[in-house]
């Protein structure tokens, strides 16, 4: 590799002294070593990133980032405050140390890095986020489709502004109250199917009213005042049912969505708000069904880069091993019967999975060649890489690639756990029976909508008594939390401003399972 | 690439944050307080404040999947012996779904922790409480003023004249202005006299002489002995000088009718008490003064803790804080506040001297003076009065920093010292 690369820059040949030694940073040194990553990164794993912008930030401020969801810029709420005060008492007593670095899904791509942190660490971060976050931020469909990184700052600071004059004018228990409830409801504040067009409410509001308005003067009648009055049986005729349904777009699951639409008690300032909480949500969908990807190409990428530079000569032995050393503790796989296990480390997996990958492409055995025809052999690993980075999301990366050989180096095995039975059984292991049945299942779980509760509203009756139906389709027989439910609807409630249901229903029976409804308190 | 030094942006982004985070929980962050109190020392109060609050008002409901219904699955890493088939126990607590991740703030219970600073801690714990007699000398102004020498000036009252300094000047300029001394004017008149007296007179001489003497009289005339450009005062500047201490007398009964329960209730209003001044001072002394029919000063220990038995003679006490104050705590250099718990019982002969040393001593010296009487429940009845309450009630009617309450349970104590010292009570 250091021979290819040579070539590529014939000028540092022969120059390729260490880029630092010893523990300091200095912008410099940043610099220096971001650009040289630059050459391996884009020169020879042919990524493709924002351009970056590196900030030095210090622990309380990273502290910060953290409990604002870690956005840079963030409107105020007290949960904020809450998850603040949490961490910070976590890490003054030394039980949670923080992060080395935050990446921010912008463009440019903002990553954040600690003061304290020493060089090496400084380098692990530049190519861990500058340019494996970045690579995949800007490449991965669910993020191209999802959201808008050269918007997301500016929209934060609206945001941020728009909420704190909504406070001056409304005041801050105004606004606390439907943020409270949006953020109940934030999971379930993304379509995720369809992109929802953006539409500016308070102008839709004032056409209607003028409409109406236009309407009542054009057919004004004297003689209407002396019909009688229109009974009740002609709205509940199924055809206007089925109408008012279709016109609210039911069923829908973006609550969030659907109130800020048709909740018949808000005020703008209030969808708005709603709007910019389903906003944010959408924004961060493609994290969460990325997760262990992106995590895996990040750290695959920092390992090249760091390797290669090694390989140069650019790196000291003692940066490689402290460099290694956190490598390494980064994709520990603590084994489920461990007292350090917390679920599959998304480092772990998703950096074998890759090494896997680059493994089959070019060292395939016979039962890679059975699996993985199209890619066991081909040679061109790097392009294997990128094209699973864009293409892919967790379960159907998982349902692609997850080979016999991790199955088996993982040891993995699936048990499943009826909450009628004292025990749980194990359903299969890592042997020839066992493959398909544990890669399908580990898909499943990497599915955020199928980890998420399946929520819809299927009724909303605007006109009569403006109750609101919403459906949980119970998945094998999991209910919803009872208490935590209950409190979300409340909210809900408050939102939709009259009652509210939620039937939990079987998804194939149709039975339904369980029943809660809210009245808003006024 | 652009680096981007964030370390100096302005610091508590999330102050704003937190601010609306105190306000959410503030009445559960009041109640862990006041539990707090319960297991501390006096002087305890003022460090920063671990607080665990259980609060309705911080939950963040969202609809998740329970844990106790339905069939789920899991894909664990580290299998060793199992095989298909095997049966694995269910971990106690329910806790099958390690596999799978927890919920996203990781916390499935009520219960929070977190620090409150010092300052948040007091000023939660105070709220809307002013010091009394405070309110109209705002905490910048409660200095005294010392005098300190600063040179001199050419102005000033009569009283700070510095003669010394004035004279001097004087003498230099008159020197230098040639005025011609009394005995220089005597000698002319002598030698003018004796010139006359010559015989025969030597007009000439007489003349030179005589307009000699003429011109030296008109120097003196003219020349002022002392002029105002003599005039030297002492100057003065007048230097704050902060009176940032604070001595707070802890005076209680200690007769065997002061049950635990009642040292109780008064150990928690001296705590308040004392929070409360080191909000103010930045430092509080405490001198604990316990009575019976002799009084002592003691430690905090055996303040609280020692029974003695006879009988109850409250003006031992005041005398040993009167003793206390004029030995340690000038009250030109302390802040003098005194605390006295006590069941209302006194030997009768007694309360006349309790007043006069009250009225005559201690009131006058004293920023505020707050009597509490703790009492059973069944006793707390207006109708029946003290002798103390009784004694007392004259002089809380005459004095504006004494006052007096009463208190029956842990309850009362908060509202008590409220009422005590609510900005009205102290403006009024």
């Amino acid at each position: 590799m250091a021979t290819t690369a040579s070539k590529k820059l014939p000028k540092r040949k022969g120059n390729m002294r260490p880029l630092f030694d010893g523990a300091e940073w200095t912008f410099e040194l940043i610099q220096k070593v971001h650009d040289t990553m630059g050459e391996i990164a884009l020169g020879e794993l042919g990524l493709d990133i924002y351009p970056n912008q590196i900030e030095v930030i210090t622990a309380e401020q990273m502290l910060d980032s953290y409990s604002s969801i870690g956005m840079p810029l963030m409107y105020r709420h007290w949960s904020f405050g809450k998850r603040f005060a949490r961490d910070e008492a976590y890490y003054k007593r030394g039980m949670r140390s923080l992060a080395y670095e935050l990446v921010i899904n912008s463009d440019p791509c903002i990553s954040y890095v600690m003061e304290e942190n020493s060089m090496t660490m400084q380098a692990l971060v530049i190519a861990h986020a500058a340019y494996g976050h970045n690579h995949f931020f800007k490449n991965n469909y669910q993020f191209q489709l999802w959201t808008q990184p050269d918007h997301i700052i500016d929209y934060l600071g609206f945001a941020k502004t728009y909420v704190s004059e909504c406070e001056e004018r409304f005041g801050q228990e105004a606004v606390e109250s439907v943020l409270d409830a949006a953020h109940a409801l934030m999971n379930q504040g993304v379509s995720r199917d369809l992109r929802p067009r953006p539409r500016n409410v308070a102008k839709r509001e004032q056409e209607k009213a003028a409409r109406r308005r236009a309407h009542e003067e054009a057919t004004y009648d004297d003689i209407y005042r002396t019909l009688p009055e229109i009974t009740k049986e002609r709205t509940s005729e199924p055809t206007e049912t089925q109408n008012e349904q279709r016109r609210l777009g039911l069923p829908e699951e973006n609550l969030l969505y659907f109130l800020e639409k048709n909740a018949p008690k808000l005020e703008d300032w209030q969808r708005e708000l709603l709007r910019i909480v389903r906003l944010l949500s959408q924004y961060f969908y493609p994290q969460r069904q990325t997760k262990m990807m992106n995590e895996g190409c990040a750290t695959f990428v920092h390992y090249e880069i760091m390797n290669r530079l090694y390989e140069r000569g650019q790196l000291t032995d003692g940066t490689m091993l402290e460099f290694l050393h956190s490598h390494s503790s980064v994709i520990f796989q603590p084994s489920f019967n461990d007292r350090r296990f917390s679920g599959l480390n998304p480092y772990a997996l998703g950096f074998a999975m890759m090494n896997d990958i680059r493994r089959i492409s070019t060292e395939p055995t016979a039962e890679d060649r059975d699996w993985f025809p199209d890619l066991a052999g081909k040679g061109d690993w790097m392009g294997a890489l990128r094209q699973a980075w864009s293409e892919f999301r967790d379960e159907s990366f998982v349902l692609q690639y997850l080979s016999p050989k991790l199955i088996r180096d993982f040891r993995m095995f699936a048990v499943s756990d009826d909450s009628k039975e004292a025990a749980m059984e194990v359903k299969s292991i890592h042997d020839e029976q066992g493959y398909k049945d544990v890669r399908r299942r580990l898909a499943r779980h990497y599915d955020v909508s199928a980890q998420d509760p399946d929520l819809q509203v299927t009724d909303a009756d605007l006109s009569g008594s403006r109750r609101l139906v919403l459906t949980h389709r119970v998945r094998n027989g999991v209910l919803l939390d009872k208490t935590e439910a209950e409190r979300t609807l409340q909210y809900l409630a408050q939102l939709w401003g009259y009652r509210v249901k939620l039937v939990e229903q079987e998804i194939d029976g149709g039975r339904v399972l369980k029943e809660h409804e809210a009245l808003p308190m006024p | 690439m652009q680096i981007v030094d964030r370390r100096l942006n302005p610091k508590s982004k999330s102050l704003g944050n937190r601010q609306r985070f105190l306000r959410r929980a503030k009445s559960e962050i009041r109640e862990a307080i006041k539990d707090s109190l319960r297991s501390r020392k006096i002087a305890e109060t003022e460090s920063a404040e671990k607080v665990t609050i259980r609060s309705k008002s911080l939950r963040e409901p969202s609809f998740g999947l329970g844990r106790n219904s339905g069939l789920r699955d899991y894909v664990l890493p580290g299998n060793e012996e199992y095989k298909v088939g095997d049966e694995i126990p269910k971990p106690q607590g329910g806790a099958g779904g390690r596999g799978s991740q927890g919920s996203p703030d990781g916390e499935g219970q009520d219960d929070f922790t977190f620090t409150l600073t010092k300052d948040e801690f007091l000023d939660l714990f105070f709220d809307d409480l002013k010091l009394p007699n405070l309110i109209k000398v705002k905490l910048k102004d409660l200095k005294t003023a010392r005098l300190v020498r600063a040179g001199f000036t050419t102005d000033g009252p009569p009283a700070r004249l510095n003669r010394t300094r004035t004279m001097r000047k004087s003498l230099g300029r008159r020197m230098a202005l040639r005025r011609p001394s009394e005995a220089e004017i005597k000698r002319l008149e002598e030698e003018l006299a004796a010139a006359e007296a010559e015989t025969p007179p030597d007009a000439k001489k007489i003349a030179e002489l005589r307009a000699r003497f003429e011109h030296k009289q008109r120097l003196r005339r003219t020349i002022a002995y002392i002029d105002p450009i003599d005039l030297a005062y002492n100057r003065f500047d007048r230097v704050p000088k902060p009176t940032t201490q604070a001595v707070m007398f802890c005076l209680m009964d200690a007769s065997a009718s002061m049950t635990e329960p009642l040292k109780d209730l008064a150990k928690r209003f001296f705590m308040l008490l004392h929070v409360f001044l080191t909000r103010y001072y930045r430092e509080v002394h405490l001198v604990f003064i316990r009575h019976t029919s002799t009084a002592a000063e003691v430690d905090e220990e055996t303040f609280f803790r020692g029974t003695e038995t006879g009988g109850t003679v409250i003006s031992t006490a005041l005398d040993e804080m009167l003793k206390v104050v004029r030995e340690r705590y000038s009250p030109a250099d302390w802040n003098i506040y005194a605390a006295q718990a006590s069941d209302g019982d006194n030997f009768h002969d007694d309360m006349p001297r309790c007043l006069e040393l009250l009225n005559e001593e201690i009131l006058p010296v004293c920023q505020y003076f707050a009597y509490i009487e703790t009492t059973h429940g069944e006793r707390f009845n207006d109708a029946v009065e003290t002798p103390v309450w009784h004694g007392y009630s004259e002089v809380a009617r005459r004095r504006r920093n004494f006052a007096m309450r009463r208190v029956a349970s842990p309850e009362d104590i908060f509202p008590v010292f409220h009422e005590l010292f609510s900005a009205d009570n102290a403006a009024a």
